[in-house]
């Protein structure tokens, strides 16, 4: 089991759920976050006065899925959140031990 | 406590015991009879002098919007309840001392002696005193509140209150009963030389732009404004909010310009008109310098652009034509540009919301503008006349207000610790947060403190 942590553009996010619900995700996190990387901001102006944005709005989206999925899943995120500009983002893979479902008890895949 | 509450109750049965027997007398209402065109024009006046006050008074909600706008989330609740108590103390500062002093029967011109407290009015008086009261006492509230926004986000609250006070009382009516003393009672030496400032460039909003400059002067910058010498963006917190503020005073002026006629007479058709072009033309003045200097037409500037053109209109919008109205409008929307970045980044003075560029150097510019653009001829008097009240308006509000904001400085203090100003003024001095349901983000700011 792992966790697909993806940083992307808020504007990504529709087109990106669907494309996993499409390949059969049943279930997703997402998160308004604000952050930086290589990008480094952006340059705003206000009232003549030039200030740099250091942190952008991004969205995080945490999926967990089945080790037979990760691959296809993190292949479907780049294609469809890429634009080729700066700042599209970060994916990063992470193992995840067990999960759970609370209402019912399930554990591991049943649980997913 | 309990001797409090008695003093209390006797006020309280002394005033009824007053008004019940004042209205003992009531008598049948007297007979129906024709009226006359006179009587019919004197019940306009009054409905139209009443309405156009009221447009003022609304102006209220303009500037506390558009100071909440351009300043950060954690200081709101404070510009609101600055903008609240600076019409609410100053409108009984004026009405105890201001009105007197301005429009009072004087014998040197330099201010008024009579109508404290409104005591020239009795029961069965001339209600024209109270119509005429109430356009002026939000005029004075106005000039009053224009402070707020230069000196917010760093003022402690009491000392704020004090200013409203000693503003509304008396620096304000002073100058005015020079300019417009004879409206009423008075008779001010400046208008005696034919000064032109119909509703109030520089008697209202040049007043207040010079009492805000002494106060951020006296203040000093907020924490983060400059480092290193080098001016730094602060950024309002609500856009949409300062621009709702504009539409409003846009719309208050309406009653602040042709209202000053107080009178329903013709004449505010082309102040009206004036009015108008005047804003509109101040707006794409001050849209197109800051298009020009910084490549992107500046929201906040164009919405100050607005009430530049709106300030430079309210001297000549009586005595100029439109197409005048048009070119004060645009001069003064360059104007407000070119001064906000002046006073930020050269004189390295913090008016957060432009107030001192927008009421007292477009209060200016108006005031001359009025001489300039004269419909009916221009002279050397007239425009030395103009001058002369510009800089009599400077000599007066600037050193007065410098000495009360040290005064404040060193009795009760004017600023609050640095500790308040970092966490915001809405707690440290109200107490309460303007959107606790809401995520701040200090980090999308720009500025890191």
């Amino acid at each position: 089991m792992k966790k697909i942590e993806a940083i992307i553009k808020p504007f990504k996010l529709d087109e990106v759920k669907d494309a996993l619900s499409g390949m059969g995700i049943q279930g997703m996190t997402v998160t308004e976050v604000k952050g930086f990387g290589r990008q480094k901001g952006q340059k705003e102006v206000y009232r003549g006065t030039e200030y740099e944005v250091q942190f952008l709005p991004k969205i995080k989206i945490e999926i967990v899925v089945p080790e037979d999925m990760v691959k296809q899943v993190i292949e479907k995120i780049i294609a469809t959140a890429n634009t080729g500009n700066i700042g599209d983002g970060k994916i990063f893979e992470i193992p995840v031990d067990e999960a759970y479902r609370i209402r019912t008890g399930e554990k591991g895949r049943d649980a997913l | 406590m309990k001797r409090l509450i008695m003093y209390g109750l006797l006020i309280i049965l002394t005033f009824n015991v007053l008004t019940t027997t004042l209205y003992a007398e009531e008598s049948a209402p007297p007979p129906a009879k024709a009226i006359s065109a006179s009587e019919v024009q004197k019940h306009a006046d009054f409905v139209w002098t009443l309405v156009a006050a009221f447009l003022v008074f609304f102006m209220q909600a303009g500037f506390a919007m558009v100071e909440a706008g351009f300043t950060r989330a954690k200081n709101a609740v404070n510009i609101i309840m600055k903008n609240m108590m600076d019409m609410s103390m100053g409108a009984l500062a004026f009405w105890a001392i201001g009105f007197g002093l301005m429009f009072g029967v004087t014998k040197t011109g330099w201010f008024g002696t009579t109508g404290f407290f409104l005591n020239d009015f009795a029961r069965d008086g001339d209600p024209w005193t109270l119509a005429f009261w109430m356009f002026q006492v939000v005029f004075c509230a106005t000039a009053a509140t224009i402070v707020s926004g230069a000196m917010a986000e760093r003022t402690k609250f009491v000392a704020y209150l004090a200013y409203s006070v000693v503003i509304s009382a008396l620096i304000y009516p002073v100058f005015g009963s020079w300019a417009w003393g004879s409206l009423y009672k008075g008779s001010g030496w400046l208008e005696g030389l034919g000064f032109i400032d119909f509703a109030g460039s520089t008697v209202v909003h040049s007043v207040g732009g010079w009492a805000a400059l002494a106060g951020a002067i006296v203040i000093g910058p907020r924490i983060g404004k400059y480092v290193d010498g080098k001016a730094r963006a602060i950024p309002g917190h609500n856009i949409t909010l300062a621009a709702l503020g504009v539409f409003i005073l846009w719309f208050g002026w309406y009653g602040f310009n042709p209202g000053s006629t107080t009178a329903a007479n013709t004449d505010i058709a082309i102040i009206a008109v004036n009015t108008t072009l005047s804003a509109a033309a101040g707006a794409v003045g001050a849209m197109v310098t800051s298009w020009l200097m910084f490549k992107k037409p500046d929201a906040s500037m164009t919405l100050n652009g607005v009430l530049a053109g709106l300030v430079g209109i309210t001297a000549g919008c009586a005595n100029v034509l439109p197409g005048s109205a048009v070119l004060i409008g645009l001069i003064a929307g360059g104007i407000v540009v070119l001064s906000v970045i002046f006073i930020d980044q050269v004189l390295k003075i913090d008016d957060p919301v432009g107030a001192v560029s927008v009421h007292g150097v477009c209060g200016a510019w108006g005031t001359l503008a009025a001489g300039l653009f004269n419909a009916g001829g221009v002279t050397l008097k007239i425009i030395g006349v103009q001058l002369l009240g510009i800089v009599a308006c400077f000599l007066w509000v600037f050193p007065t207000a410098f000495i009360l904001f040290k005064l404040l400085k060193a009795t009760m203090g004017l600023r609050i610790s640095k500790e308040e100003e970092l966490e915001g003024l809405d707690v440290g001095e109200h107490g309460i947060e303007a959107y606790p349901d809401f995520q701040i983000h200090p980090e999308a700011k720009g500025v890191r403190i």
